[in-house]
């Protein structure tokens, strides 16, 4: 296991007035990853990202950055580069100037300046427009200048901070594969620091999931969205179907549960429970049948389809329970014959899955 | 060349650095000592020296008391009110007209009504004063009764004030959603109904404060009133000029307080009222 | 906006007042005083008359105006019209600053507190100023306390361009902190990241962006300066006269109102000068996006 690039060791961030921004925070970033912090806004990720960049200092708690505590180093005096949300592009400096701002401020030979920004432009594919004005650019071009600009330096940590969120929906998943290819092409750690779970899932060798200043989970993508050990992760994380239960008894990992409207069935989890427990099951892991299915240790109820939303490839079908809780089921629209399954509003149909597709959430 | 970070506080967190806090302490006291100054010797007990005797509220009667004070108060009074009720309006005409209106010539016209802003007051001032007397209006108007020889007076101040007012309106007009115009005439009011009923409530917050405007400008210009003032006419900052100039008795201090506590409550109303506005935008 | 020809009742009920107004009470004045200015006292009677004028006899006032003193007087005074300048610019920048970066809901507090004594009558505030600089004012005093004075200020150069400074610093602060409040912080951000030191980020990114206010402020500090002939004459001695003072003295002790029309009107150019430099750079740097 090689030594993490950026080590954060219990770090707090008050401020004045008395409130907590980040709350005794630790979390390794390893070399060459691509993490992202995710989590609804307010979470206290951008605090997290602009500690690590130096733009805001600790109240208490060391940051390392290449093994040395840099928590109060100022940020121009740290290897670490940011792409910020609004880019904040100069706008008196065209676009070259731009990126050779960085390398110029720091005393670096004026020959190597030029060959290293005429390489960064290249990167980002902007040779073209290295004398435009910002104001004369589009919002996906100042954001690769914006990359360009943060590269050239050569950090050791690049940090983005919802760097894909004022861009439009096409080019949002242009710049996501750009993004990855970049981090691969430069071998540099990215941090992401995104309140969009898509962008996170599917950039990021690991994230690590905020709520109220501290990290509720860390994982990879998958890990995260099949084994969310909280019921704040499943609920952020994709759509997730949340059913309260009563423990009925627990031996080992073994557990029999009493879950409202489904009745009692048989789980497994790692966890010690307690008398209640959240089940919950994932939209796409479910199944509509006219009638009950015949398999046996299926976990079914009958139900009234309530809603069907159609969106092309699949659609959302929301369907009640006999106790009235709504149940969100996924539907791959893999038949070209138009009706899916013959399911229509108000008609019954049973709803079924296998109890291992199930989570048991202690908290 | 800054070293270390402090703990809890960023790099830019500049309200936060003492040497700004200093300066801005510092800045202020040494904007308000003076005033202050004057302000605690309104309650000078002795009558001159610069000395501290003791509190009295003798000077405030006295300053009433005494005619010239009181005449210069009263006059300068009237020239601000009838300023502002002139200047308010033909102003505020000017903005709508220049809002709503495209015409020839029209940033010449611009420039031409931004002058009175620009130019010094001493030119201003000088011209009028020509223009007064080359026309023999001075000599018409010194010879009628109050307040009409005050005239000269007013109508220079409307000149300087007016064009502030078609400002302040004019940048409350930029924010006006022109289909409420359009519905109001598509519910059947006309031109002018839709002008009092649509567009005035609407321009109100800056019709307030420009008129608020026009009055403190008015009631503290010394420059132009000096100039285009006749002989036997007193304002009240002329009155001072002339009171400082052959030493200073402390009545002056508490005529002045009265004028400072005019003109900041006009100020701070005037404040209060742009306020919201500035939040919406 | 509509053409005025759409509407030419509306247009003509609005513009005519103001024009009217603008046009008998500013410039025909103006017109006048341009013409004084090229006139001279008439003769009647073998004798110079108090009131008559003979127009258009040359440039005899502008020849005058060339002399060594009224030369030096201009200069002087645009010297220390740019010294308070300076001064407003190094004092209110940093105040502007520090009150753009204050928590939100003291700002507005911070702003009135900066700005109100602009309200207060301007010949208020120089009796102020006087009375507390004087030989007995409430500075001597607390000089005295200490052992020095007391210092003679009434009088002095500095004591005028304080007074310059003192009166106009608000003139100053309010268009720098509307731009540095607009100024996006994530620009100094990105550039103390990029390694820029604090010193470098305020040279190269928050000085070229903050331009625009500095120019204002300038202009709006550097004019009033130019005309001011109060401040010079209550806190400065009869040595530090400014044009104002000049121009003031033809229209009473001297009694010569062509010269000093003369004296206006290149006092009048000397603005417009200014203010036709600063719209050329605002042009050429909307030109240059």
């Amino acid at each position: 296991m090689p030594d993490p690039i950026v080590s954060v060791r219990n770090v707090s961030r008050r401020y004045p007035g008395g409130v907590t921004a980040v709350d005794n925070v630790s979390v390794d970033i390893m070399p060459n990853e691509f993490f992202a912090l995710l989590g609804p806004s307010g979470c206290g990720k951008t605090t997290l990202l602009r500690m690590i960049s130096g733009l805001d200092a600790p109240s208490e708690g060391h940051i390392y950055i290449g093994g040395e505590d840099m928590a109060l180093t100022p940020p121009n005096k740290r290897p670490t580069n940011m792409v910020f949300q609004s880019y904040a592009v100069f706008p008196h400096m065209t676009v070259s100037e731009n990126v050779a701002y960085g390398l110029k401020v720091t005393g670096v030979p004026a020959d190597e300046t030029k060959r290293r920004v005429a390489e960064a432009l290249e990167q980002v594919k902007l040779t073209h427009l290295a004398d435009r004005k910002p104001d004369q650019m589009s919002g996906g071009q100042r954001q690769r200048v914006a990359l360009a600009r943060a590269l050239v330096k050569r950090p050791k940590v690049l940090l983005l901070d919802e760097p894909l969120s004022a861009l439009d929906a096409k080019l949002r998943d242009d710049m996501r594969l750009e993004l990855t290819r970049l981090q691969q092409e430069v071998g540099i750690t990215f941090i992401i620091v995104t309140h969009d779970q898509d962008e996170a899932l599917s950039m990021a060798t690991r994230i690590a999931v905020m709520e109220k200043g501290s990290i509720r989970q860390l994982a990879t993508p998958e890990e995260l969205y099949e084994h969310p050990t909280s019921r704040f992760v499943a609920d952020f994380i994709g759509k997730v179907n949340l059913f309260d239960a009563d423990v009925v008894s627990q031996k080992g990992k073994a557990v029999i549960c009493n879950a409202k409207g489904l009745g009692k069935m048989n789980l497994t989890t790692d966890r010690t429970c307690g008398k209640q427990v959240t089940i919950a099951v994932r939209p796409e892991k479910l199944k509509l049948s006219k009638t009950a299915p015949k398999a046996e240790g299926l976990i079914k109820a009958e139900a009234k389809v309530r809603d069907v939303a159609y969106y092309g490839d699949w659609s959302e079908v929301v369907v009640e329970l006999a106790n009235g809780q709504m149940v969100s089921v996924n539907v791959q629209n893999d038949k070209r014959d138009g009706s899916i399954l013959g399911i229509n509003r108000g008609e019954k149909t049973f709803v079924s899955w296998n109890p291992a597709d199930s989570l048991v959430l202690t908290e | 060349m800054s070293g270390q970070l402090k703990p809890g506080q960023g790099p830019l967190e500049y309200g936060r650095r003492r040497w700004l806090q200093s300066l801005f302490a510092v800045t202020l006291m040494v904007l308000y000592l003076p005033i202050a100054v004057l302000v605690a010797f309104s309650f000078n007990e002795q009558n001159r020296g610069g000395v501290w005797k003791g509190f009295t509220f003798e000077n405030y009667p006295k300053a009433w008391a005494n005619q010239s004070i009181y005449d210069a108060m009263v006059n300068s009074l009237t020239i601000a009110v009838i300023t502002t009720l002139f200047a308010t309006v033909i102003g505020t005409m000017v903005a709508v007209m220049m809002w709503r209106f495209r015409f020839p010539l029209k940033p010449a016209y611009e420039a031409a009504m931004g002058l009175p802003i620009v130019i010094p007051e001493i030119c201003m001032g000088v011209a009028l004063l020509l223009f007064f007397n080359g026309t023999g209006l001075m000599g018409f108007f010194s010879n009628l009764v109050w307040p009409f020889n005050l005239a000269t007076i007013i109508i220079a101040h409307i000149a300087f004030c007016f064009p502030f007012v078609a400002i302040v309106v004019r940048s409350r007009l930029v924010g006006f959603n022109k289909q409420l115009e359009e519905a109001s005439r598509d519910l059947g009011a006309n031109e002018w109904q839709t002008f009092w009923q649509v567009l005035v409530p609407y321009m109100k917050p800056g019709i307030i404060s420009g008129a608020l405007l026009a009055f403190t400008l008015s009631l503290d210009d010394f420059v132009i009133t000096f100039f285009t003032s006749g002989p036997e006419t007193v304002t009240f900052p002329v009155k001072i000029y002339s009171m400082v100039k052959t030493g200073v008795k402390y009545e002056v201090n508490a005529a002045s307080t009265i004028l400072i506590v005019i003109t900041i409550l006009a100020t701070v109303l005037a404040m209060k009222l742009q306020a919201p506005e500035k939040s919406g935008h | 906006m509509e053409d005025w020809k759409s509407n030419s009742r509306a247009f003509w009920t609005l513009a005519t007042p103001a024009t009217l107004w603008l046009l008998a009470f500013f410039l025909i004045p103006l017109a006048y005083l341009l013409a004084l200015s090229f006139s001279s006292k008439a003769l009647v009677n073998g004798e110079v008359s108090i009131n008559d004028y003979d127009y258009f006899t040359g440039v005899a006032n502008y020849i005058r105006a060339i002399n060594p003193d009224i030369i030096s007087i201009f200069l002087r005074t645009l010297w220390w019209s740019a010294l308070a300048t300076l001064a407003c610019l190094l004092i209110g920048y940093p105040i502007a600053f520090s009150i753009c970066f204050m928590p939100e809901r003291w700002r507005p507090l911070a702003l009135l507190l900066i700005v109100l004594p602009f309200w207060i009558n301007l010949l208020i505030r120089t009796y102020a100023l006087k009375t507390v600089m004087g030989a007995r004012g409430v500075v001597n005093s607390a000089l005295g306390l200490v052992g020095i004075g007391p210092v003679e200020m009434i009088g002095t150069t500095g004591a005028v361009i304080f007074g310059l400074v003192y009166v106009f610093l608000p003139f100053m602060i309010l268009p720098l902190y509307s731009t540095i409040e607009r100024l996006d912080k994530s620009y100094l951000e990105a550039s103390l990241d990029l390694g820029a030191s604090q010193f470098q980020t305020f040279w190269k990114v928050t000085l070229p962006l903050t331009m625009p206010g500095i120019i204002t402020g300038v202009i709006l500090v550097f004019i009033p300066c130019l005309g001011m002939f109060l401040i010079s004459d209550e806190l400065g001695g009869t040595t530090s006269w400014m044009i104002g003072n000049v121009i003031q003295a033809q229209f009473g002790a001297s009694n010569d109102w062509p010269f000093g029309s003369a004296l206006s009107f290149a006092l009048m150019l000397l603005t417009i000068i200014v203010l036709v430099m600063q719209w050329y750079y605002q042009n050429r740097s909307k030109g240059a996006h």
